[in-house]
């Protein structure tokens, strides 16, 4: 919804053609492109002020390489600084300290302290191979302590078991007392949720911190956190002092400026990220998708990693042998339908690529949305397995069942049909160019990265981008499975 | 324990970066009092009252068509801080007042009114039940909640308590059942209670997740199986905290399942939840109450003087 920031440069830099160095002039006029973009991915403006300046700082003066745009080479160093700032190295959570290690995670009401805990616990012990103690001293909220204990049973954690009346600083004691006793390596303590301004409940973590002096105090805050996140992090950093950052909810699709925010007041390392609601759902923090985030430049490595756990390749392999025959079914259509949305949707897909914001655009114009891919998907599911496989049997009574049974109109189902048709030519052109090779890249194979359509990208000046393929995308420009590639060939505006 | 970085370049980044906050903070306390007394209203003071509300989240768009209307009226006139900030806060509280509608359930003939509680992970749905329960049985409604929500650990166990707190009872089925399948039956036991009012809850979801928005509209169908009237509301709870990605949320699950309005959590807190004259004016959806703690009667009505207000800092 929000233009990225090479969009709003690209109109800026437009104007100049100019090679050399970037002048003063120039470098302003980029800087309130900057400004906004970071303030509309939610960076809390101090934060959005500070950044601005150095980057203007570092700007002026600079060469502009042969190969980029004026546009591109501020962009280039907007996301460097971007990348310093959120810490240009991952730092794990750190446990070198006499077991058991006391970790005390605190943030605001509901923003995943307790599902955190739980993923957390998993992940050393499954990784780390530690012993580790979950213990809950949210005496606050509703089944707190019950959710933990569920979570405990979920990931094969031992919980401290539950007892009625104690305050969360009595809890904590007997939580790393039983640490000691029981030989557990870690202990994790869950607090409740609070607001930074509530001065009862900041003592009260405080009083926890003191009785058990955590080794780490994570701040776990919400990806989809506005301005706030500035005064939320700087209260908890100065009354509790924290050590580290775990953003969650980061498999929505904000822009997470919260997190350059929450850094850049404290100054603590974001660790951690929570990237759903299952327990698996925990990655280690990279600066540079971050960045690329917030700047709108599109989350690359991100896509390339989903694609390729989504996409089974030995089907992928199948169905693109049988592609080469030159047989592309209604049945292999349904599946590439099925795959964009397990990616997470068109707006999912859209929202990783880089350089995709005027696609996107010309998407909404066309009105091609997930709800499509959905009444495309039910269309043929309408279909009988003789109707799919062979097509052409498909009369006009046909036609109107098959709409009925799908809820949508026969023009819905020409269009598939229609659709499915381009589809199959283009399979067997492209086998027949790029052979096997490229219709295995575009379904989960090898396969180059497709250019960005329309010199929207981010050409030559931008950080490298991974090799290889882009798994399900790959094949000439920018071709979304089921789509029969984008831009061309993309099926037309529907009302 | 910390782990500050050392380098001294990094150091004087962080250094600057505090000062500039403790800079912007004082002004922020101190109001925008502090940016006139008598005096002028230039280009740089209207900057700075823009930044003013883009700290409370009312988004560049919004604060720059805030603050033109502000310097059509007033540019170059002599103003003090009191005049700017009331003129600010009328300007919002017309935007707002639309969208001021509480949320009443209506008799209806065919009973149970259904409310469906949506929204995303941690936003307050759950206890928003529980605070809605209660004010509904305080009004004399016999109310059922439903424990929609049959994915988080304990998400269960909590609307029971809310249940117990609010006198209300709990339709439940284990974790992991169907949530369309718990609607439905909890509809037909609503029923034969003859209840007035069933309030289902749902599994907290992104609006990005296309499979569990799908799952929510399946919520609906299903219940329009029923009567096809319900749900006669859908509320959309948006955390108070959220920035620009209320937009998104509010698009989508009002595309996805007809959200007929909203209510705005966890106020009590240090974020302003200026989002919501953004969405006034995008969306015009109303909002129906403002959470301002964890207790049980801790959810409001919505007021736009006192919001606007308090978005500008005016005492009381
Ligand atoms: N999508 C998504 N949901 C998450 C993530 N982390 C937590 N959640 C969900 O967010 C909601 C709140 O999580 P909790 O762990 O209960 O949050 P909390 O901070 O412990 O909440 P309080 O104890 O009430 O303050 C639950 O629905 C979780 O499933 C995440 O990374 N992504
Ligand atoms: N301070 C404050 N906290 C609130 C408010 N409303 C809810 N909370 C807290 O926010 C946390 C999450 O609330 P829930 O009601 O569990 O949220 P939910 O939307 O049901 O969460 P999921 O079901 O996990 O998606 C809990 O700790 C609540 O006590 C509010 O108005 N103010
Ligand atoms: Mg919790
Ligand atoms: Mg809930």
């Amino acid at each position: 919804m929000f233009e990225g920031l090479s969009e709003r440069l690209g109109s800026v830099f437009d104007r100049l053609r100019k090679r050399g160095a970037l002048s003063e002039a120039d470098v302003t006029a980029a800087m309130r492109e900057v400004r906004v973009a970071l303030l509309e991915a939610d960076v809390a403006l101090p934060v959005v002020k500070t950044f601005v300046d150095r980057v203007r700082e570092r700007a002026i003066g600079r060469e502009v390489l042969r190969s980029v745009t004026p546009g591109q080479m501020v962009v280039k160093i907007v996301h460097d600084e971007l990348v310093d700032m959120l810490g240009s190295d991952s730092q794990a959570i750190n446990l070198n300290a006499p077991a058991p290690v006391p970790i005390l995670m605190v943030g605001l009401q509901g923003g995943g302290k307790t599902t955190t805990t739980a993923k957390i616990a998993k992940r050393l012990r499954e990784r780390d191979r530690k012993k580790v103690l979950m213990a809950s001293l949210d005496v606050t909220r509703p089944a707190a302590r019950e959710q933990l204990r569920i979570l405990g049973e979920q990931v094969g954690v031992a919980t401290l078991p539950i007892i009625n009346g104690e305050t969360p600083a009595a809890i904590a004691k007997r939580a790393m007392t039983a640490g000691r006793l029981q030989g557990y390596d870690v202990v994790i303590l869950d607090t409740a949720g609070r607001t930074s301004i509530d001065e009862g409940l900041m003592a009260e973590v405080r009083a926890v911190r003191d009785a058990v002096n955590p080794h780490e105090v994570l701040l776990v805050a919400d990806a989809l956190t506005g301005q706030d996140a500035v005064t939320t992090a700087t209260n908890f950093h100065e009354r509790v002092g924290i050590t580290g950052i775990v953003l969650t909810r980061v498999d929505g699709d904000s822009r997470g400026g919260a997190a350059l925010s929450m850094r850049g007041v404290t100054g603590m390392p974001i660790k951690m990220l929570g990237v759903g609601e299952k327990v698996d759902d925990i990655e280690d923090f990279h600066p540079e998708r971050l960045a690329g985030r917030i700047l709108g430049m599109g989350d690359v490595v991100s896509l390339v990693e989903k694609a390729a756990e989504t996409i089974d390749a030995e089907e992928a392999q199948k169905t693109a042998e049988r592609m080469m025959r030159g047989s592309f079914t209604l049945d292999d259509m349904a599946a590439q339908l099925k795959q964009v949305r397990k990616l997470g949707g068109l707006g999912g897909i859209m929202g990783m690529l880089p350089g995709v914001g005027k696609l996107q655009k010309q998407m909404a114009g066309a009105n091609v949305d997930d709800k499509m891919l959905k009444r495309q998907e039910a269309v043929i599911s309408s279909m009988t397995r003789e109707e799919r496989r062979n097509p052409k049997i498909l009369n006009a009574s046909r036609r109107k069942r098959i709409a009925a049974g799908s809820g949508t109109q026969v023009q819905d189902v020409n269009r598939v049909l229609k659709q499915h048709q381009d589809m199959a030519r283009m399979m067997k052109q492209v086998g027949k160019m790029g052979g096997k090779g490229a219709l295995a890249g575009l379904f989960g194979g090898g396969g180059g990265m497709p250019a960005p359509p329309q010199g929207g990208g981010m050409g030559g000046g931008l950080p490298p981008m991974p090799g290889g393929g882009m798994p399900g995308l790959g094949g000439g420009g920018m071709r979304l499975p089921g789509l029969g590639g984008l831009p061309p060939g993309f099926p037309g505006k529907r009302k | 324990m910390s782990a500050e970085p050392a380098s001294p370049e990094r150091k004087g980044w962080f250094a600057r970066l505090r000062d500039g906050l403790a800079k912007s903070s004082r002004r922020l306390a101190d109001g925008i009092t502090s940016l006139f007394v008598k005096r002028r209203l230039d280009a740089a003071t209207l900057e700075e009252l823009e930044d003013l509300l883009i700290t409370a989240d009312l988004g560049v768009e919004t604060a720059a068509k805030l603050t033109a209307n502000l310097a059509r009226e007033k540019f170059d006139k002599e103003v003090t801080g009191d005049e700017v900030r009331a003129a600010f806060a009328a300007d919002i509280a017309a935007i707002l007042a639309p969208v001021a509608v509480p949320l009443e359930p209506r008799e209806i003939a065919n009973k149970p009114f259904v409310v469906l509680m949506v929204g995303v992970n941690g936003s307050g749905k759950t206890t928003t039940i529980g605070k809605l329960a209660r004010q509904w049985t305080d009004a004399g409604k016999s109310v059922v909640l439903a424990a929609g929500d049959t994915f988080r650990a304990a998400a269960v166990e909590q609307l029971r308590v809310w249940g117990e707190r609010s006198g209300c009872p709990v339709i439940e089925k284990p974790h992991g059942a169907d949530a369309a399948a718990l609607a439905f039956d909890a509809l037909v036991e609503a029923r034969e209670r003859k209840a007035d009012v069933l309030i289902i809850d749902t599994a907290g979801r992104l609006q990005n997740k296309a499979g569990l928005m799908e799952e929510l509209a399946k919520v609906i169908r299903v219940l329009k199986k029923q009567d096809p009237e319900a749900p006669h509301a859908t509320v959309l709870v948006l955390d108070g905290t959220v920035g620009q990605n209320a937009h998104a949320q509010v698009k989508t699950f009002r595309e996805m399942v007809n959200v007929t309005g909203l209510i705005v959590t966890k106020l009590d807190g240090s974020a302003r939840g200026g989002i919501v004259v953004a969405l006034a004016q995008s969306q015009g959806l109303p909002v129906h109450a403002v959470g301002v703690g964890e207790g049980i009667d801790d959810l409001h009505p919505f007021e736009p003087d006192a919001f606007a207000r308090s978005l500008m800092g005016i005492e009381g």
